[in-house]
């Protein structure tokens, strides 16, 4: 456990502006924020947001970084992907009404615990395992291994209920340069894929078995998704043997069973 | 300053009242750190150690003998959500201490899983904790800490410790788990003491 964050300054809000933002998929958006004096972060934190109506209420709600620890040109970008809940408060607004240009508070980064760094562990392999958004913190580390530059073998097992709702999809598919050695495997839950043969179903003890690493090797496991995902993976990762010191989770959702 | 999030209007507000940054739910939303650990009650014990390393244990038969309170709490989670009027039973701190002689000033919890978090023992005593079992009338959910879990909700969720095993008495106050990761010490909702650093 590290204690890095112990006695930093205080975490403040940040004005942040909506630089960029664009459709992932139909019911999800990628924002890029604008953070001039952002302080860095590591791969899987997360941000606050604070949104503000005209009678001065606030909000506030978590996301994840999908971006690396990277600063651009511009100055620090910091990529989110929002799904939208259909009955939220917050998340149908960042999704269909909040514009380039506009402001909003940031703060963060934010979680020491669900995080990944070059040369942690000593070289052990990692296994991802997203469902629906919880992607996106995991994205942050496949990025974050690319940017570093990183040869630590990584797989991805990425559960949704369908091909429509991929995010990150074109990235996924097409690894970039110097990805070597990040394999993904899809798990659609609610219609078969052809390419692997698999049929349209839950993520299963044989899918971690076949896609993930075995238990010898010990790899790190990050599970991220709703909490009634997060709950099974986790439950079926000790099942095939993964130690539960070797488990991280973090769960996006509303409610437990 | 220029206009913050233009055509964000938010919901009708809670009838109840919030800490700064809190909006309601009415689903219990799960968060930890890993795997849900699964201990049976025949193999469970609570142990308090004092500052001298007297211990007192109870298995599940003795703790579940003690005498049982039945406080109906709000729950406030750092990530933002707080949940009114939920109902518990369990154990009073206070109970548990009723014959621990110390000085000491804080709290180590310790759990399966190796979940960790401090506090003050002046947050414990004075009817403001318990060890809980039972929620709205059945035994605990493994997800939400059973089979038992330490219950404070006038902090932040985080140091209600799910699992909970040992208490230990220690007279200097050693950061747990959320704490040593940027988290607040004491984590008071309706000061906004989220992070390190928070006054
Ligand atoms: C550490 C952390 C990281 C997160 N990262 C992301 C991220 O990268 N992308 C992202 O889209 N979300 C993420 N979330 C979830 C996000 O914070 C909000 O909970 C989500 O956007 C819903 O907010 P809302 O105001 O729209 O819904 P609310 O008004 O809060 O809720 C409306 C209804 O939807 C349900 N609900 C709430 N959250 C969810 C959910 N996540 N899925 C399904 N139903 C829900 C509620 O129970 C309620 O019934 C993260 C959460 C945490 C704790």
């Amino acid at each position: 456990m590290t204690s890095e964050l112990v006695g930093r300054a205080v975490l403040g809000w940040r004005v942040a502006e909506l630089v960029e933002s664009w459709p992932e998929t139909a019911s999800a958006r990628a924002l890029v924020l604008g953070v001039p004096d952002w302080p860095g972060h590591r791969a899987g934190q997360h941000v606050d947001l604070r949104l503000t109506g005209p009678d001065g209420y606030t909000t506030e709600r978590s996301y994840s970084l999908a971006s690396p620890a990277a600063r651009s040109p511009g100055g620090w970008r910091l990529q989110l992907v929002v799904q939208r809940v259909q009955d939220g408060e917050v998340s149908p607004y960042l999704t269909d009404v909040f514009a380039a240009g506009n402001l909003i508070e940031v703060r963060g980064p934010i979680g020491g615990w669900f995080v990944w760094s070059p040369r942690e562990g000593g070289g052990a392999p990692v296994l991802l395992v997203a469902g629906g958004s919880g992607i996106v913190p995991l994205m942050s580390m496949i990025r974050e291994r690319r940017f570093r530059r990183d040869r630590t073998p990584f797989r991805l097992v990425y559960s949704l209920r369908t091909q429509a709702d991929e995010l990150f999809a074109d990235e996924l598919n097409r690894p970039g340069i110097g990805d070597g050695g990040v394999e993904t495997f899809v798990v659609r839950t609610r219609e078969d894929s052809p390419r692997s043969g698999r049929p349209a179903g839950r993520i299963s003890a044989a899918d971690l078995a076949a896609w993930g690493w075995p238990a010898d090797f010990a790899p790190r496991c990050f599970v991220c998704g709703p909490t009634g995902f997060v709950e099974e993976v986790a439950r079926l990762l000790l099942s095939l043997g993964h130690s539960p010191d070797d488990i991280k989770t973090e769960r996006f959702g509303p409610s437990g069973p | 300053m220029a206009v913050l999030t233009p055509g964000f209007r938010g919901r009708p507000r809670s009838e109840h009242a919030l800490p700064p940054g809190q909006y309601e739910v009415t689903d219990f939303p799960v968060l930890s750190a890993g795997p849900t650990p699964r201990v049976p009650t025949d193999t469970w014990t609570l142990t308090v150690t004092d500052e001298t390393g007297r211990r007192r244990e109870w298995s599940w038969a003795e703790f579940t003998a003690l005498p049982q309170e039945r406080p109906t709490v709000d729950l406030h989670c750092v990530t933002r959500w707080s949940k009114f009027g939920t109902s518990w039973k369990g154990v009073s701190l206070d109970t548990l201490f009723a014959d621990v002689e110390t000085s000491a000033g804080f709290v180590l919890v310790g759990c399966d899983g190796g979940y960790t978090t401090n506090l003050p023992v002046s947050d414990l005593l004075g009817g403001k904790a318990w060890i809980a079992h039972t929620y709205e009338g059945s035994p605990l959910a493994p997800v939400h800490g059973g089979p038992a879990r330490l219950l404070v909700p006038h902090l932040y969720l985080w140091k209600s410790a799910k699992w909970v095993r040992s208490i230990q008495l220690v007279t200097q106050d050693v950061p747990g788990f959320w704490e040593q990761l940027g988290y607040h010490d004491r984590g008071d909702p309706w000061r906004e003491q989220r992070y390190q650093g928070d006054q």
